[in-house]
């Protein structure tokens, strides 16, 4: 029971006039109905996030730390090998994916708390197909770790990344895709477990690893084999390589540092465009986005 | 209960002119592994009735209205709600139920204001009358003027009057409370039921609930009594009591064995002991006290005599009172009470 005191319901304390009944009905589902379902869910992730002041100031903060505390204390240890290129610039892409993978993971917890709280089961009952539910999450957790991504892309300055419109619009649209990808992550792993305690040791476990592996803070060539056989493997490899590039691309800086710090992924010695990168992250999303709506659909 | 039944015809063009019972049920089973948790229950009710559902916790209320309004698969048997089968026709039957759950399913971050008008949105109401509606349920419930504040500030009751609310917002034609008063004060207690009444003669709606209370049971138009997965009672709350007939005489004495032994060799009363008191049933029993003193020859510390409550209805058809049943949860049923109750089930 809630703790604020109740202002005792007077009972039934006066009818009033008698006044017209505002009678509505439910119409039969419809496109145009799922499409409404999928943009409340989506507007109350969003509403959810402005309320939440807390979790607005982590999110300022988050990536600061990361940025200028990491950054610039392992830029003291790494100055002689960078060719002279700053380190924060170096690991500005992996940066700014952690911190948009992080919110995205907060993002799909709230299915967890949702659970927990009962109000998923309102969303369950409604008229509507269980996949538009899902989209509608998957989307607004998508959006709110974009605003995380916008945040990062602002600080792009400060560690001499020029906001050059192309760059900008390239690591803006990879941002999305990776918030989106692992937002569908997050539901679909949130389907199956419904303890917070436990979700949260599953996304830590799945995040932590996957961060370290995918060459964030350190470039993919000349890895041992072990760790080059993961680093292929890991799906956020392919989200930080392209943004790499975007930001390397503008940037003037020696071949040799270019060769060095932005290797490119490779297979099997092929070079592996940025566009097919990015159509893996599309494709894995997708993917999980699918197996989410298929075991809340198989729910009761 | 019946006079709103022809008025509520036009609600939906497609239904048959002469209004069907709201809900149908035939031979409903459900089991979860072994534990059979209804096993078979069949019962109508009709448009614009208020019906309850009562019995202790663990008797099968949630589960059977878990199946009528979509949320769990029954095992056997059919029901229809608003005229459409849960199981085949399961988006028609949520089209036409609001639902209050035991837990609240509210966005506590969300104020309860948006709520509503996520709910609306989520069932597709018709977004010009989405306003003017949601003013009328609030006003309803008493919380039009809270409407800005977060539902986290809310209390329990007024939470519960917010789900309810919302329950109503699509102009439902059945509405599902389960449990909607358990861990509220009596006032707010009341106060819910007093809204629940409201509702009944303002929208033209039947309600289906569950309750173990046996007081608020008396608010219904019909009350089915439901022990260990089937129903034992069905009618109305005074032909129910009517049918005990007899006074309860409660009696609290100085040793209850001997006050039993007593009453049944020299009154051939059956007594038994419930609630840490003897307790006996016979007709005018004021006039039966006097004798009572006089004769029992065991010291008598109290005595209380009360007409037939819905309790002694419960107890007259299980042979134990719903809390004793609660307390004791399923350890010991013995052969006696389950001879009454298969006797009970056949009306």
């Amino acid at each position: 029971m809630s703790t604020t005191a109740d202002p005792r319901p007077t009972v039934s304390a006066d009818p009033g006039p008698p006044r017209e009944i505002v009678r509505v009905s439910v119409p039969r589902r419809s496109f145009a109905s799922e499409l409404r379902a999928i943009k409340i869910v989506w507007k109350r992730e969003l509403i959810r996030y402005r309320s939440d002041r807390i979790r607005i100031a982590t999110t300022l903060v988050q990536p600061l730390l990361f940025l200028f505390v990491l950054g610039s204390g392992l830029q003291t240890l790494s100055a002689a090998s960078t060719h002279g290129v700053n380190l924060k610039t170096f690991i500005y892409p992996g940066i700014l994916c952690i911190s948009v993978m992080f919110t995205a993971m907060f993002s799909a917890a709230s299915i967890v708390w949702d659970r927990e709280f009962g109000f998923l089961r309102e969303m369950m009952v409604a008229p509507v197909r269980r996949s538009s539910i899902v989209i509608g999450k998957c989307l607004g957790g998508a959006t709110v770790a974009s605003f995380q991504g916008v945040i990062v892309l602002c600080l792009a300055g400060a560690v001499h990344v020029p906001y050059a419109p192309t760059l900008i619009l390239g690591v803006f649209v990879l941002q999305v895709l990776l918030a989106f990808a692992i937002t569908a992550f997050g539901v679909m792993v949130a389907a199956r477990i419904t303890q917070m305690q436990s979700f949260m040791g599953v996304m830590q476990m799945v995040v932590m690893p996957m961060f370290f592996i995918s060459g964030a803070l350190f470039p993919v060539a000349g890895l041992p084999g072990w760790l080059a056989v993961l680093n292929r493997l890991d799906p956020l490899t392919y989200a930080v390589d392209p943004m790499r590039r975007l930001v390397f691309s503008h940037l003037h800086v020696s071949a040799a540092a270019s060769r060095v710090l932005d290797p490119g992924v490779t297979w099997w010695g092929w070079h592996v465009p940025a566009l097919l990168e990015a159509g893996i992250i599309v494709a894995l999303g997708l993917v999980m986005l699918s197996i989410a709506i298929w075991e809340f659909s198989a729910s009761d | 209960m019946s006079e709103s039944t022809t008025k509520a015809a036009p609600a939906n063009p497609r239904e048959a002119p002469e209004t069907p019972p709201a809900i149908v049920v035939r031979g409903l089973e459900k089991s979860f592994g072994e534990v059979q948790a209804v096993r078979g229950v069949d019962f109508e009710v009709a448009t614009g009735e208020v019906f309850g559902f009562l019995g202790p916790n663990g008797a099968g209320k949630t589960t059977t209205i878990n199946m009528c309004c979509t949320l769990t698969k029954p095992s056997g048997g059919t029901a229809t709600v608003a005229g459409h089968d849960v199981v085949r026709e399961r988006d028609d039957v949520r089209r036409n139920i609001g639902l209050v759950f035991q837990e609240t399913t509210l966005d506590g971050y969300l104020t309860a204001e948006q709520n509503l008008r996520l709910h609306a949105e989520l069932y597709g109401v018709q977004s010009s009358l989405v306003p003017a509606r949601m003013q009328q349920v609030m006003e309803m419930v008493g919380l039009w003027e809270r409407r800005a504040s977060p539902v986290r500030t809310f209390s329990g009751g007024m939470k519960r009057r917010l789900e309810i609310a919302r329950g109503l917002m699509h102009s439902p034609r059945v509405l599902f409370l389960d449990e909607p008063t358990i861990g509220l004060d009596p006032q707010t207690r009341r106060s819910i039921w007093s809204y629940i009444r409201t509702l009944k003669e303002s929208e033209e709606i039947t309600i289906f609930m569950t309750t173990h209370y046996m007081d608020e049971a008396e608010w219904c138009d019909r009350i089915a009594i439901m022990d260990r997965g089937v129903i034992v009672a069905l009618d109305s709350p005074e032909a129910l009591k009517a049918q005990v007939g007899a006074d309860r005489i409660r009696i609290e004495t100085e040793d209850d064995q001997a006050a039993i032994a007593s009453l049944a060799e020299r009154f051939e009363i059956d007594a038994t002991i419930s609630e840490g008191a003897v307790i006996f049933r016979i007709p005018s029993g004021e006039s039966f006290v006097p004798r009572l003193f006089q004769e029992l020859g065991v010291p008598i510390r109290s005595v209380s005599v009360s007409r037939p409550t819905l309790d002694d209805v419960f107890m007259s058809y299980t042979g134990s009172s719903i809390r004793d049943v609660e307390e004791s949860g399923a350890s010991d049923r013995n052969k006696m009470m389950m001879q009454v109750m298969s006797g009970g089930g056949r009306r």
